[in-house]
């Protein structure tokens, strides 16, 4: 068979490389961004940005190598996290992330490897690997942008959505009983589990600083609004006013068993930080059981 | 050994430190071995939930820099298609062992077929090259394992060792050479400082340097159709360029990566054409076929992909070569290769078999024999 593709030349490298730093360096937190990648691709009104933020800003107070902290994304909307930051960061399949973040973590223990991803990602087409990496107590940090539905994809209803709330795909209210997923953390064995809004972001960062130096699991989920798609078929309002509920809801506890932190339609919100245990990694036990003893001399049978 | 503690053997002389894996019959061993072995080198064993979540640990630990595997069979291998895709498109170098099983769906655990072959070449969708080795015995389990890392770490590109039950689970004497004997590749690193680094630049090759994980490089890798920097890029420029070079970084190689091997091609009027444990009894036929004067030669397929188009092209061409038969256990995989190549010149019979055993020289050689009438 003669085979002939359509011309297509790469482009010389100094034109890659024209306009990438147009208005780059104009925030003093730019220089956690790739360049020539602002403005994202979010929807007015939508709490990623706000989450990124919270991140970059947990980068400079809390000193993050930016050599070592790597980002790892799965698809929706927020996995176009990734990709703004100026790191190495890795956008894989959907619902994959924790996996391949698993595999970076472990192949080189240095990294500090942090997962951004979204309910729908994280716990519908991933979430048996979210449980398996908090029962191996993975030492990665996982971010979960919950905005109740898919909304990369429209605004269908996923994992997290909770009862009666209407979406593309639940148009008479969704049937389904959700995750919370707070007590779902903590039942797979993550040794810190924070819930916070997009509201709170100073707290978003705090947590996220925490769970970066602290050894295992760790997972923070912060409740942000989809006014495009969530909201408006809920009837909650635009951005501002999802900010407002809130401000209105959110309930800072400390005391409050995980088991009791469902989030419903309305109501209350349970914030704050739900678990911070101490427990051995999965890479302090694999050195403890596996490659101590492999490489223990031998016991002669002549004793 | 068994020929599935070969492969491992195999991944541990290629310099292998991380294997992600789930267990399966008839792969399991390899796991097994690894479990042994990573650790004895400070490597990194890790059984993961399934199969898809071992294929994206592999790929990720590829990011930072470990030469990756992992090992599976059928069920496990239609786990992995979705990320085999991933590491074509990021351009991830690992190693995928398929020891088969007989299909479909859970089909035959414990018993062979060779009823993935074309899963192995379009399973994930999309554009995409791959490679697959084929052994045909414990010794070359252990040597293609090796060829296997090599061949990704050259091109960048997902490697599949396409094995099967019989050899996985045959044991026979594996000669492992000291280790300074052993040619291993390595990927080509970035040369140039992380500023003027571009990811995905169009190098002669058609194969950019890889930049690892923690390294300073700030690589962004996306599976997304991306430009020369790894941004994403939803157009059709983008696509065109992309896809078109990681479709030529293989396709512009093939006569360095195909090897083969064959027997009395000079004269011959009937070629068979096998591979894998088949390929063990197709060898016997063609000795006693000789012995009673057929002019019959033989193509083994020791590079499954990408398939030997020339060869057969060439050979097909030829007055003399009257019929190809391709003797595999399925119903008519490399068959289909075989007989578009021949391009109407050469008839091609497929010698099939469902799986369950592997087919007897006798039961082969009744072919043979109905093709020279």
């Amino acid at each position: 068979m003669k085979i002939r593709f359509i011309d297509a030349e790469a482009p010389p490298a100094s034109r890659i490389f024209e306009n990438l730093a147009a208005g780059h360096g104009d925030h003093p937190l730019d220089r956690y961004l790739k360049k020539g990648r602002i403005p994202h691709i979010w929807c007015s009104g939508c709490g990623n940005g706000i989450l990124l933020a919270a991140f970059v800003k947990a980068m400079e107070k809390g000193n993050f190598d930016t050599k070592k902290t790597v980002v790892v994304s799965g698809i929706g909307c927020i996995g176009r996290a990734a990709g703004y930051l100026d790191l190495d960061t890795y956008h894989t399949t959907h619902g994959r992330a924790i996996p391949f973040a698993t595999g970076l973590k472990l192949a080189n223990p240095k990294l500090n490897v942090v997962v951004i991803s979204g309910d729908g990602d994280l716990f519908a087409i991933g979430g048996n690997h979210f449980i398996h990496a908090a029962r191996r107590n993975v030492d990665i940090t996982v971010i979960c942008s919950n905005n109740f539905n898919y909304g990369m994809t429209g605004g269908q209803g996923g994992p997290t959505t909770p009862l009666e709330s209407k979406t593309t795909t639940t148009p008479y209210g969704c049937s389904e009983h959700p995750f919370n997923l707070v007590y779902l953390a903590k039942a797979s064995g993550a040794v810190y589990v924070a819930r916070w809004t997009a509201l709170h972001t100073h707290e978003l960062r705090d947590s996220i600083i925490h769970s970066v130096n602290k050894p295992g699991f760790c997972f923070v989920e912060a409740i942000t609004p989809c006014p495009t798609a969530h909201g408006r078929r809920n009837k909650l309002g635009d951005g501002l006013s999802m900010m407002k509920s809130y401000r209105d809801n959110s309930v800072l506890t400390t005391e409050l068993d995980p088991e009791e932190t469902a989030i419903g339609l309305k109501g209350k919100i349970a914030v704050g930080e739900f678990v911070d245990i101490d427990k051995p990694t999965f890479m302090d036990m694999y050195d403890e059981c596996a490659i101590c003893r492999a490489n223990a001399p031998k016991k002669s049978k002549k004793s | 050994m068994s020929g599935d503690e070969a492969c491992a053997e195999g991944g541990m002389a290629a310099g292998c430190s991380f294997f992600a894996g789930y267990p399966i019959t008839p792969a399991t061993e390899v796991a097994e071995r690894m479990s042994i072995r990573l650790p004895q080198v400070g490597g990194v064993y890790i059984q993961m939930e399934d199969e898809i979540a071992s294929m994206a640990a592999i790929i990720g630990a590829s990011c930072a820099g470990a030469k990756a595997m992992t090992s599976t069979s059928g069920p496990g291998f239609s786990l992995m298609m979705e990320n085999i895709g991933l590491a074509a498109m990021l351009e991830v170098p690992c190693v995928v062992v398929n020891i088969q099983r007989g299909g479909p769906s859970t089909g035959l655990p414990t018993l062979v077929g060779q009823q993935d072959v074309m899963q192995c070449r379009w399973g994930s969708h999309g554009d995409y090259e791959v490679i697959a080795l084929s052994p045909d015995s414990p010794q070359e389990a252990f040597e293609l394992t090796i060829e296997a890392f090599n061949l990704s770490e050259k091109y960048r590109t997902p490697v599949v060792l396409l094995s099967d039950e019989v050899v996985g689970h045959m044991t026979e004497k594996v000669i492992i050479p000291d280790s300074k004997k052993i040619k291993t590749v390595s990927r080509k690193l970035p040369k140039k400082k992380p500023e003027n680094f571009i990811p995905y630049a169009h190098e002669e090759d058609d194969v950019p340097p890889m930049a690892i994980a923690g390294e300073g490089y700030h690589v962004h890798a996306t599976g997304l159709t991306h430009d020369e920097l790894g941004y994403p890029a939803i157009n059709a420029d983008a696509q065109e360029r992309l896809v078109q070079r990681l479709i030529r970084k293989i396709r512009n190689h093939v006569e360095e990566i195909i090897r083969t091997e064959d027997a009395f091609l000079d004269d011959a009027e009937i070629i068979l054409v096998s591979y894998g444990c088949s390929a063990r009894a197709a060898r016997e036929v063609v000795e006693t076929a000789r012995a009673d004067g057929m002019k019959i030669g033989m193509i083994r397929l020791i590079t499954v992909w990408p398939f030997c188009e020339r060869k057969i092209s060439e050979l097909a061409a030829l007055e003399r070569v009257k019929k190809f038969v391709v003797c595999e256990i399925n119903a008519g995989q490399i068959a289909y290769e075989v007989e578009r190549c021949a391009g109407g010149k050469a008839e091609t019979i497929l010698a099939g078999f469902m799986g369950g055993r592997i087919f007897t020289p006798e039961e082969l050689y009744r072919v043979v024999r109905e093709a020279a009438e």
